[in-house]
């Protein structure tokens, strides 16, 4: 193709980045393969602001991915932990059964 | 090629292949920024993302060794024509962006930009972001105290701080 | 493309040599020989070793997960060598002939930055190792190598931020064009700038390619071999030279960052004499390793794992302040002047 990139094209690509990560939130079972579809939303969130970043030439795009980035890698290494708590208590991974709150 | 990787991250079932799925795409989509002319966010998403999270990511499924997923859900399966519904609603609105929405006046079109340099990055981040930035980094204390008090073997609260707050509540 | 095969030949080259150095320095620092029946005083020693693993028996242990085994030695292997593109090997160079040669490969803004992101992907090869091995020694050994290289790369990039602070910029070209002090000598970062960064660096530096005092992951006496027991042959080769290959890239960063790059006396009159200095430097570093591993006992993981969260890192932290304040400070308009005047760092 002789066409640069177009706009569009990113944020489909996004979309489609972002469709495919909540279908893996519903249908997965194991929490960590959820938490992994959560971190691809979170990422095609990213591309998104750095297309809009990028074509509209302002630097807020950029800055707010890199505020965004942070506040992932905060929330992957706390949600890990819980995830090893959980696991030590019920020794089992299925969202499944810890789906009752009573330990 | 992110696509591809982002989906057989989905399909997988053994969550090892699901984890270097994801670096795929994680790697794939760093490239993409360096064509979006954001060489800085690239090089920080494979540090910060690639690197970092999925070797915890990859700890985590070794330490509690994770094997291959169990078989269909036995109980909720309800969820899964729901997620396939939701699935195509979305990619139908994809898919309405791409064929039906005309490039309006507003659009740009793809000039190299230059604001992906890291001197514009780190200018914004020190003055007009300088509020989000401390933030944060309080955040980012947040996490760590959070993340050493879920590791500690004994839990947060020491047993014997519990003993004396029972009867000291005074109803005012 | 040229460079690129260019620079992958030279790299290999030395590599193999290093490979026959390890064997044959320890050998004289311990009072003994190395090998040197093959060929002349042992030269031809690293093709035999060569074809040694080429023809070895290729072993794939039986319940590993195939496709894991497999990709983990190459993705060792990739990021080992993906950084070799952005070091400057030499100044330009005019050719009557052939125009003017740049000696590096590829020349971006956030070269600094890419190094360290190629290091974070490395320690997948050998978490990947270790899990696919299906034994229990391997995956000890996977499983506290990457602990360790992801601890001490963090004390890596807080000791080079005091580097990118005096230098401004990320770009590997300009900081080894900043180098450039009187006779090419007198300019280097390490003596007048950054003398701790450079000590924390190395300390660092030496963990990350896990080796001794930290080798603890691969030491033949502990874990058998650690994270590679299960791999013969031909993988067994590409982690060796994923090993090797990073020892290089890092003594290559530490000559740029610290020692100068390819700065030396009359490099502007006769740029093919940077290419000598640069590698001269690049075999300092190298020749310090072997040397170090003749000679050091060996940490207890525990010890390293403190050493490196407890020590290195405030240290690094404290080396970035201290910078910091001395840049803000008045006092640094009068250091810097009298760097410029009598040493001539600045460019």
């Amino acid at each position: 193709m002789n066409m640069a990139p177009q706009l569009s094209w990113y944020l489909a690509l996004s979309a489609v980045l972002f469709t495919i990560g909540v279908v893996g939130v519903l249908i997965k079972r194991n929490v960590i393969s959820m938490f992994m579809c959560i971190e691809l939303m979170l990422n095609a969130v990213n591309l998104t602001f750095v297309a809009f970043s990028s074509f509209f030439h302002d630097v807020s795009g950029q800055l707010f991915v890199f505020i965004v980035m942070t506040v992932a890698a905060a929330e992957a290494a706390v949600g890990l932990g819980i995830i090893i708590a959980i696991f030590r208590n019920r020794e089992s991974l299925d969202v499944d059964d810890s789906s009752v709150m009573k330990l | 090629m992110a696509i591809g990787c982002a989906i057989s991250m989905v399909a997988q079932r053994n969550p090892l292949y699901s984890a270097i799925s994801l670096i795929g795409v994680f790697i794939s989509l760093a490239c993409l920024y360096v064509t979006l002319s954001a060489p800085f966010i690239a090089a920080v998403q494979v540090i910060v993302y690639a690197g970092a999270i999925m070797v915890l990511v990859v700890f985590v499924i070794m330490l509690l060794n994770i094997d291959q997923a169990e078989c269909q859900p036995r109980r909720l399966r309800s969820l899964v024509p729901i997620a396939v519904g939701l699935a195509a609603v979305l990619f139908a609105e994809a898919a309405f962006m791409i064929f039906f929405v005309q490039a309006s006046a507003a659009t740009p079109a793809h000039t190299v930009s230059d604001v992906g340099l890291t001197s514009s990055i780190g200018t914004g981040l020190f003055t007009s972001y300088l509020l989000p930035f401390e933030i944060t980094s309080i955040l980012l204390l947040m996490a760590i105290v959070g993340a050493m008090s879920l590791a500690r073997r004994g839990g947060l609260i020491p047993p014997q701080a519990q003993g004396g707050e029972t009867g000291t509540s005074n109803p005012e | 493309m040229a460079g690129i095969l260019v620079a992958f030949t030279v790299v290999m080259t030395m590599v193999a040599y290093t490979v026959l150095a390890e064997r044959r320095v320890p050998g004289f620092i311990q009072g003994r020989l190395g090998p040197n029946r093959v060929g002349y005083g042992g030269f031809l020693q690293p093709f035999a070793d060569l074809l040694k693993f080429i023809l070895k028996e290729d072993i794939v242990p039986d319940k590993s997960t195939r496709f894991v085994y497999f990709l983990a030695p190459v993705i060792a292997t990739t990021a080992a060598l993906m950084t070799i593109v952005v070091y400057p090997f030499g100044p330009e160079i005019h050719l009557p002939v052939l125009g003017t040669i740049h000696l590096v490969i590829a020349r971006f803004d956030v070269a600094l930055l890419y190094v360290l992101g190629v290091t974070s992907v490395g320690v997948y090869g050998i978490a990947l190792a270790g899990w696919s091995s299906n034994n229990k020694y391997s995956l000890m050994g996977g499983l506290r190598s990457s602990a360790q290289m992801i601890s001490y790369e963090l004390a890596l990039g807080l000791a080079l931020i005091g580097v990118i602070l005096q230098s401004g910029t990320l770009d590997l070209n300009s900081i080894v064009e900043q180098q450039a002090g009187h006779l090419g000598i007198t300019g280097w970062n390490l003596i007048w700038v950054q003398p701790l960064g450079f000590l924390i660096y190395l300390i660092a530096a030496i963990a990350e390619t896990n080796r001794v005092p930290f080798d603890l992951p691969e030491a033949e006496t502990e874990l058998v071999a650690g994270f590679h027991t299960e791999y013969s042959a031909m993988k067994f080769a590409l982690f060796f030279l994923a090993e090797y290959v990073n020892m290089f890239t890092v003594s290559m960063l530490a000559t740029t960052l610290f020692l100068g790059g390819w700065n030396g006396p009359f490099v502007h009159e006769l740029p093919w004499l940077g290419v000598f200095y640069f590698f001269g430097k690049v075999i300092l570093f190298l020749f310090l390793y072997i040397w170090l591993r003749g000679t050091l006992p060996r940490f207890r993981f525990d010890q390293l794992m403190s050493f490196g969260w407890k020590f290195l890192v405030p240290l690094a932290i404290i080396n970035i302040v201290l910078t910091a304040t001395l840049q803000w400070s008045p006092l640094f308009d009068y250091v810097s002047r009298f760097l410029k005047t009598s040493v001539g760092w600045g460019g």
